[in-house]
């Protein structure tokens, strides 16, 4: 086994069961079983998978829940870019590349030196993702209907705490600790005063504003991490 | 179908949209520093502003409840270097238990 299957191994058992907690949380959320089962299979990018149940749970719309989670996924064109500059994949292996292109593929494959282990590294770790992601999603929905009462289980404290797990990883110098900083508090005005899910979409525009005039170092909040720690600099 | 079933499908025809996207556009476009910087703010901003939304948000009014707890025990895992799941699972344990305590 060489090193890049091996993380990209890893990497997908790791990432593969944390589909639990989504599809618990999307039961949580309103959403039945077809629905929080065709978001992993045809979104399949966790952050906006979350981020379209976040928004449902809170009240919003399903407007709203779509304009979160497409902005959120924005970062996967910069990662298609990346992988694409390393595979330089063709024709249909293009399309099916794309499905299987997020933070932990790229990642992985960006890892990796050598071109033929970042080819490995980047189809293991995506393919590998996907189908444990989606198994555990069903888990985790089928979980959450047995639950019953999503708060006695404190279901909403644990997509808290995803949402935070997702966000860690990124704040790794100030800048991006003021963002977020800034970010939060836009929401928390917006509350009161707009329509539930909107705050969020404030917030987008904040941060995008604030992205596109800042002078920071381009890759900032795009260095996909997998898991909420870096790897050991050994493996990448 | 339902309009939520609509607008899943248009999220996720727009999510494969845009991971496509990065791999049909040349490279000198979506090269351009400021749309890279933007696309990283992007998603600082949005999770940070989904992380609140979550603890606080109910509704359109601010509330303050069991999620706090959630909250510190999810950063207390992160600076313990938990892995994900244990994270998220700290994170329901808090909250089930602020509210089992009749605390919040």
């Amino acid at each position: 086994m060489t090193p890049a299957i091996k993380t990209a191994l890893s990497i997908s058992v790791a990432t593969g069961l944390y589909g639990i907690s989504y599809g618990a949380l999307g039961i949580a959320a309103g959403l039945n079983l077809w629905q929080v089962v065709a978001l992993s299979l045809l979104m399949f990018t966790g952050g906006s998978q979350f981020a379209f149940i976040g928004v449902i749970a809170g009240g919003g719309g399903p407007g709203a829940a779509f304009g979160a989670a497409t902005l959120l996924g924005v970062r996967n064109a910069v990662y298609g870019m990346q992988v694409k500059a390393m595979l330089r994949p063709r024709g249909l292996k293009k399309l099916a590349a794309a499905q299987v292109t997020i933070d932990e593929s790229t990642a992985t494959a960006a890892g990796q030196s050598d071109p033929g282990e970042q080819r490995l590294g980047f189809w293991v770790a995506g393919i590998g993702v996907y189908v444990l992601w989606n198994i555990f999603t069903v888990v985790g929905a089928l979980l959450g209907d047995a639950l019953g009462d999503p708060k006695a289980w404190g279901l909403d404290g644990a997509a808290v705490a995803a949402f935070l797990g997702l966000l860690w990883p990124r704040l790794k110098s100030a800048e991006p600790v003021a963002i977020a900083s800034v970010c939060a508090l836009a929401t928390v005005l917006a509350i009161p005063l707009v329509p539930p899910g909107v705050p969020i979409l404030v917030a987008a525009v904040v941060a995008g504003v604030w992205g596109f005039f800042g002078r920071g170092p381009a890759t900032e909040g795009l260095e996909p991490d997998v898991e909420p720690h870096n790897i050991p600099k050994g493996d990448r | 179908m339902s309009e939520l079933w609509w607008w899943i499908l248009a999220g996720c025809a727009a999510a494969y949209g845009i991971k496509l996207l990065g791999y049909l556009v040349p490279e000198k476009i979506l090269e351009n520093e400021r749309a890279t910087r933007a696309a990283g703010a992007l998603t600082i901003g949005l999770l940070a502003s989904l992380t609140i939304v979550n603890t606080v948000a109910s509704g359109s009014s601010v509330e303050f409840d069991a999620r706090l707890a959630a909250l510190a025990a999810a950063a207390v895992a992160l600076l313990l270097r938990a892995p994900f799941l244990v994270v998220v699972i700290a994170g329901a344990g808090a909250a089930a238990l602020v509210r089992y305590l009749g605390w919040a």
